[in-house]
Parts: structure tokens; sequence; C-alpha cells
């Protein structure tokens, strides 16, 4: 797997190293979406679901926050959950390219979350019985939150899929679009290979997301594409979209102004 | 006939003796009225202002901070279900609720046509407007109509832990870097007058007041609240080192009051009606989401009945 694109990245990781890089992986993505999600706060389609939409970006932060301060403790020094968040710039982030996609509309976020979220419910569940106790402590919190967004985002894609004709070819739409950001989920890590005693690969995931995906997109009427299909790569190794400069530059913009502030 | 009392009277009569008006209740029709603007107003309040504070979540400088901030407007989103199901009590559907907000006839509270060009207003809207508000609110517990009053038990709650939060930010700023102290003092001066309109026109130029204070729909009158609010918030001020934007601010011994300066009602009635900085902006930003949101209802309304049709023809086949 010696693409050009992926060209030069670490490849090489020391136990200790790869531990943190996993924790990366999983505190970026909840960070990134949960500050996605956010921005649907006085923006949703009718107010209950404002509501319910704000709960899943809070869980997300939340979420984040607790993963960030064990790979505080873990990095050392003077790193904290901010310094974390608000200064490492796009190149020290790992989360996946799906969760930076931009919120497009209702469609297009629903369908994003029912990604990540179904995603999230085998990769959480399966870490409820992991040997690192700070992740299953995380997970068995994490677990309940995610079984209700893995939920509520695809019982979205059965509405919208099985809705009005509009709705139907939106949603439709949304899926083919958000498609090749999804394969990027179950892809091989080498950190996978040293963490395998005690962590589960994301590989492992990937059957049952698919069999999963497969059921909703059913009941939702939608056509699901192929995973052979091309997929993207490059967030887990820090290589990302565009997007994510303008993500972080709005979210770190005055914590960066003001460094030596406490807030 | 002289000796019939009219229903008028037995309805004064009841409110009097401090009981409690439910939806099934006869109530004279300028008392439904009168709440149905009130609450309704009430909830819009809520829902505008949660695009002040919306703009700065992802802007929070912690995650600390941006969770409180999301849970805050969170919160409000909440407010202003219960306030629109409290209005529909009185038969009023939220649709319309809605739509009468979006013409203009509907208003909200004019702190809302404020901008937020500061992380500090996130502290100060806390302290001071939700402060303001929850003077207000405290008197509205007691208020006649009894799905109000309950709804405001649970509002005031959230309101207080909201100030707390609030005064909480300000005082992180007020004892920070010099730029964050100023950032605060900046934040201040700009809402301390606004924030003493949001209890509205002077006892003289009130028109609807008195009415209500006789259905006991309100218990205090806008000037006594607004004494309150600043014989409250100013101990607070001096607490934290910054300084309230009134030169004619002063203790009154004898009244046992701070006598403060003349508000600019002038600067009050344009806001009203519709001149301030972001009345434009804010109402465009629900009609924007109100209208991009269209297909989601529409889509989930035909998927409900679907499911209806579904779930009644598997009853028949059965």
């Amino acid at each position: 797997m010696a693409g050009g694109w992926l060209n030069g990245v670490k490849r090489d990781f020391t136990k200790d190293e790869a531990l943190k890089e996993y924790f990366y992986f999983l505190a970026d993505d909840s960070l990134i979406l949960g500050q996605q999600l956010s921005k649907w706060c006085s923006n949703g389609p009718v107010l209950e679901q404002d509501i319910a939409i704000i709960n899943t970006a809070l869980d997300h932060i939340g979420r984040a926050r607790l993963l960030y301060q064990e790979l505080a403790r873990l990095e050392g020094g003077d790193t904290t959950e901010d310094t974390l968040a608000y200064f490492r710039d796009h190149l020290q982030f790992k989360n996946a390219l799906l969760v930076e996609q931009p919120n497009g509309h209702w469609g297009d976020s629903v369908v994003r979350s029912f990604f990540i979220d179904t995603f999230n419910f085998y990769l959480y569940d399966a870490l409820r019985g992991c040997k690192n106790e700070a992740l299953r402590g995380i997970a068995e919190k994490a677990i309940k939150e995610i079984s209700y967004q893995a939920q509520w985002s695809a019982e979205w894609v059965v509405r919208l899929g099985d809705g009005t004709e509009e709705s139907h070819n939106k949603v439709q739409k949304s899926v083919d679009d958000l498609w090749m950001w999804s394969g990027e989920l179950f892809e091989d890590h080498p950190v996978f290979e040293i963490l395998k005693d005690e962590l589960p690969s994301f590989v492992s995931f990937k059957e049952q997301w698919i069999k999963k995906v497969a059921e909703v997109l059913k009941m939702a009427t939608l056509i699901m594409p192929s995973p052979e299909l091309w997929m993207q790569t490059g967030g887990r190794y820090g290589i990302h979209s565009a997007q994510l400069g303008y993500i972080l530059g709005e979210m770190q913009s005055l914590a960066r102004t003001y460094p030596d502030a406490t807030w | 006939m002289g000796t019939n009392v009219s229903l008028e009277d037995k309805f004064q009569a009841y409110v009097d003796a401090e009981n409690r008006v439910e939806p099934k209740d006869w109530m004279p029709e300028k008392y439904r009225k009168t709440l149905i603007r009130q609450i309704s107003q009430h909830a819009h309040s809520e829902i505008i202002g949660m695009q002040p504070e919306a703009n700065w979540i992802t802007r929070a400088p912690s995650l600390r901070a941006k969770l409180i901030l999301l849970a805050k407007v969170q919160d409000e989103a909440g407010h202003g279900l219960y306030l629109y199901s409290a209005a529909e009590t009185l038969g009023e559907p939220r649709e319309k609720m809605i739509a009468d907000l979006q013409s203009g006839k509907a208003k909200y509270s004019s702190i809302f046509n404020y901008p937020t060009p500061s992380w500090a207003d996130m502290g100060t809207i806390g302290w001071l407007v939700d402060g303001a508000a929850i003077q207000n609110q405290v008197m509205l517990t007691r208020t006649s109509y009894g799905p109000y009053a309950r709804a405001m038990v649970k509002i005031c709650k959230e309101e207080s832990f909201h100030q707390r939060q609030g005064y909480e930010v300000v005082m992180k700023l007020a004892q920070g870097t010099p730029e964050q102290k100023a950032m605060a003092q900046e934040s201040l001066n700009r809402w301390w007058w606004p924030s003493l309109m949001m209890f509205g026109p002077s006892d003289d130029n009130s028109p609807n007041s008195e009415q209500s204070m006789k259905w006991k729909i309100k218990r205090k009158s806008n000037d006594t609240l607004r004494q309150e609010f600043v014989d409250k918030t100013v101990p607070q001020a001096e607490y934290l080192g910054l300084t309230i934007p009134d030169a004619d601010l002063k203790w009154n011994e004898e009244r046992g009051h701070y006598d403060f300066g003349e508000i600019n009602w002038a600067e009050f009635y344009e806001v009203i009606k519709g001149n301030g900085p972001c009345n434009k902006e804010r109402i465009a930003h629900h009609v924007k989401a109100h209208e991009e949101g269209a297909w989601v209802r529409e889509a989930a309304n035909a998927y409900a009945k679907k499911q209806a049709d579904r779930a009644s023809n598997d009853a028949s086949a059965a």
C-alpha cells in the first residue's frame, strides 16, 4: 500500500506511539464531528431536531474531552485537553476524512452521522472489553450515547429515503457522494498490528458495518454503492481535505489569538 | 338581572383568590389573547436568542467552555419548546406562532437584536441578559395561568444555572490578562443599557401592564423589576472590578436603592420597530433554516403517514 498520495508518511511506531495514535484516531473523530454537528445549532429543520442534533454534538465533544484528557496524561509535560484541541495543526489531526466533510443539507449530515455512528457502535462496543482500562471506562459511558446516535441517524436515513420523492433523491445522492469517504474507517494501519493483543483493529468491523448499512439502506429503499469502489485515504496519517484547515481555523482562532489566557 | 354575577367578575374573583387558571377553564378572550401574545413572545425570545450565542459555539476558546455554551443553547431550545406547548394549550398552533414571528407580527425580546462580536458577550449575556430574564421569570412562576407558571418553574432553575455560568465566564476574563479584562469591560459597556431596556417601557408608558397586573399575569411593574435588577447587579460588577457605564449611577440612602441614568427610549422604540443592528439578520436566519428544512419536514410527515397506512393495512389483514 505504497501509493503516491501517502508517500513519506510515518509508518514506524513504537508501542507507546501506537497507543497514542489509536487515541488520536478516536479523539479527533469525536472532536471534528462534534464541531461540525454543532453548526446545526439554530439551523435545524424543526425545533425538536435542533435539540436532538445539538445533543449528539454535545456527546461527541464530551467524549473528545475524555479521550484528550487521557492523551494529555500519555503525552505528559504541559499537554492538556485544550492544547491538543487548539494548538495542533492539520498534519497532527488523525481523524477520518469522513467527519471533516461539509455539513451540506440535513440529508448529507444525517448520512455522514449514520456512517460514523454505525462504525462507532461496533468499535466502542468492542472497546468495552479491551485491555486498556481508560478506554474501557470511556467506552462503557460512550456506548449508551452511541446506541442512541446510531438509532437516530439510521431512523433519519430511513425517513428521508422512504419519505417523499424529493427526499429520496436527495438522500440517495448524499449516500453516493459520501460513500468514497467510508472505506477509510476500516482501513488497516500499522498501529493495529502493534496493539493487536490489547485493542481491536478497525478492519475487524468492516463486515458488520457493511451488513448493517445494507440493512438500513434497504429499509430506506436506497441503493447501496459497492464497497469495492475506490475509497479515499489519508486522514489517519494527517493528510486531509482542504476542509479541515477551515474547521481548525475557526475553532482555534480565539484560543490562538490569546495563547497565554485561561478561559 | 342585577344579582347576576358576570363571568368576567367570577373570573376576577377566582384569580383574586390566587387560584390557577387551567386550559379548560372559562377565561375572558382578552386574557387568552394577552397570554398567547406574552407566552409566544417569550418562546420566540428563547429561539431567536439561540442565534447570538450559537455564533460562538464553534469558536469557544476551551473544550469545557464549548460544552457549557452548547448545553446552554440547547436548554434555550428546550425552553422554547415548553413555551410553545404552553401557548398551544390556549388554542394557538405552533405553525401560526412561527408564521407570526417570521412576518414580524409577533415580537421577541429586543435584546437579541444586538450583535455578539466578542467572546466576552457569552459571559455578559449569561450574567446580565439571563439575570434580567430571571428577575421577570421568578415573578412569572406565580402567574395566574397554570401551564405558563409550571413551565416557568422549570425554566427558572435552568436560567439561574446559566446566569452563574455567565458570571463565571466574565469572572475569568475580569481576573485574567489585561486583554481579557478589557474584553469584559467592553462587553459590559455594550450590554448594560440594552439589559435595562429588557424590562420594557417605564410604568407611565406601559399600555398592557395595568390589565395584566389585575389578572395576576404580571405581579410587579416594569420599573420595580428594573430597580431590583440594578440593585442586585451593581455589587456584582463591583466585585468583578468592572465599571457600569452610567455616570448617574449612585446609591440613594434615602430610597434604599441605586439611582440610575435615563434610558435612551428613542433607541428602545427604534429597535422594537425593527431598526436594531440585527433585527433583519435574526429573522432572515430563522426563515432560511425554516425554508431549508421544509423538504425534511415534508419527508418526515410522508414517512409517518406511510407507516400509519402500513400499520392499518396490517391490522385489517390480521
